[in-house]
């Protein structure tokens, strides 16, 4: 158990560092989410009120976009130079290898989420009414981003089309993130009149289903590749 | 007799193609073998094959041991006894020389501190020649024979029982030949078996041709070729 941890302390560190040096996040994934931000308020421009009720809808569309960059990234790092065979010699645990690269992608993505939060804010006039709410549905929906993207992430890394397959094979198993992430965030920000709350439900057990699911799974993945 | 690789009849298919066919190969403990061959010989394969990297189709085969027949989770324990260098060096352009030797490190060796990890990385880096100023550069500054050393170091300090080389010359300069030459000599004389992959004939005439424990190996059309002696 310490064992695992140590590996999943080791990978997640790993490939936080790299992206804090290759900057990719910061110069690349971020403008690019705020870039989303700022072309649906040109679509919507001439509503503001349109605007501001589907701000939460939108955030999780910029999310969602920009994290198939993020995980991208993050396998990319181990595609590259045959990295992965490391994984493959080491007497590591696939389950904490998963884990460290989910844990990784999840923390660029919290990142991710309180830039673009600001820029909801700013750039749609979303006020904010229930910030524990907020933060909650925040961290599950990135939980559950990271650890499905990360599953996904390897099974793409196996085919030559893995850039392009990527978007369709995770998109549509995010579907329920984007409902649920979106309901609760809508109640957060008082734009729709539901129980925020009762969405946490579904988006912990596609966190849970994905990180156990992955932890499962990865160990044969990662000998396939 | 201790042998670390013992394959009979090995088949490996690369897609349906068959890169290995019934091919008979063995390596004692502290024994160098040289394996020789023309471009899709099945070298690289034989290679991946004893790191566990490439499966068995047919026959069988032990290493260090272990029956490579074996399923893949009962594999992750010897692995780990195994040194593999292939023609990538399988490191991360943006950590530094150090971080990416000491990440192998603790991949294989998760127990020790951080200021262990820091000293072993050091010394292998050292014993690579890899100048010190040089230890805290990104891998990707890097020239590729500076690269080939830092992937060595990763191989080294995993303190392998096998060491399995592909090629490690490539990329290098006169010095590191002759330095590869003499960790290869080194780890033969601690009991450890060495397969290395090479085009190149300065091998033998290095340290290495002085070892009486040499053999070579010459791979055709995925089958052996022939033995010396």
């Amino acid at each position: 158990m310490i064992a695992s941890l140590r590996t999943i302390a080791l990978i997640a560190s790993k490939d936080l560092r790299i992206e804090l040096r290759s900057r990719v996040v910061f110069n690349h994934v971020l403008p690019f989410a705020v870039l989303v931000l700022i072309l649906f308020g040109f679509a919507l421009d001439a509503d503001s009120e349109a605007l501001s009720s589907f701000a939460p809808g939108l955030f999780w569309l910029a999310v969602l976009l920009a994290a198939l960059l993020a995980v991208g990234r993050s396998l990319a790092l181990e595609r590259a130079d045959g990295a992965l065979d490391s994984f493959r010699m080491a007497d590591a645990s696939p389950a904490a290898v998963f884990a460290g690269k989910a844990l990784a992608v999840f923390v660029q993505l919290v990142v991710l989420e309180v830039v673009l939060g600001v820029g909801i804010v700013v750039f749609y006039g979303a006020s904010l009414e229930k910030p524990g709410l907020l933060v909650a549905a925040g961290v599950l929906a990135a939980a559950g981003i990271a650890s499905a993207g990360t599953l996904y992430g390897v099974v793409a890394s196996q085919l030559a089309v893995r850039e392009t397959i990527l978007p369709l094979l995770l998109l549509p198993v995010l579907a329920p993130v984007l409902i649920g992430a979106t309901r609760a965030f809508g109640d957060a920000f008082g734009t729709v009149a539901v129980d925020g709350w009762s969405w946490l439900g579904l988006l912990g057990a596609f966190a849970m289903v994905y990180a156990t699911f992955g932890a499962i799974v990865f160990g044969p993945l990662l000998e396939e590749g | 007799m201790d042998l670390a690789v013992s394959l009979r009849s090995a088949v490996v298919l690369l897609g349906r193609f068959p890169a290995l066919s019934g091919i008979d190969f063995s390596v004692e403990r502290g024994e160098i073998v040289t394996v020789r061959g023309a471009n899709g010989a099945g070298k690289t394969t034989l290679l991946r094959l004893c790191a566990g990297l490439a499966a068995l189709y047919a026959g069988e085969g032990e290493v260090l041991g272990c029956d490579l027949a074996r399923t893949a989770g009962e594999a992750r324990y010897w692995r780990r006894k195994v040194g593999f260098l292939g023609h990538e060096t399988r490191l991360y352009g943006d950590l530094t020389a150090k971080e990416n030797v000491e990440f192998a490190h603790a991949l294989c060796n998760g127990g020790n501190s951080s200021a262990d990890r820091s000293t072993v990385a050091t010394a292998a880096l050292s014993r690579l020649e890899l100048p010190v100023r040089l230890h805290r550069e990104r891998a990707h500054r890097l020239s590729a024979g500076q690269q080939r050393r830092i992937a060595l170091a990763c191989v080294m300090v995993r303190n392998p029982e096998l060491w399995l080389l592909d090629e490690p010359h490539a990329s290098l300069d006169v010095s590191g030949r002759e330095c590869v030459a003499g960790i290869i000599a080194e780890a033969s004389a601690t009991g450890a078996a060495v397969v290395v992959v090479t085009h190149e004939q300065d091998i033998y005439e290095s340290e290495i041709s002085l070892q009486p424990n040499l053999r070579t190996v010459t791979l055709a059309g995925g089958k052996v070729l022939e033995l010396q002696p």
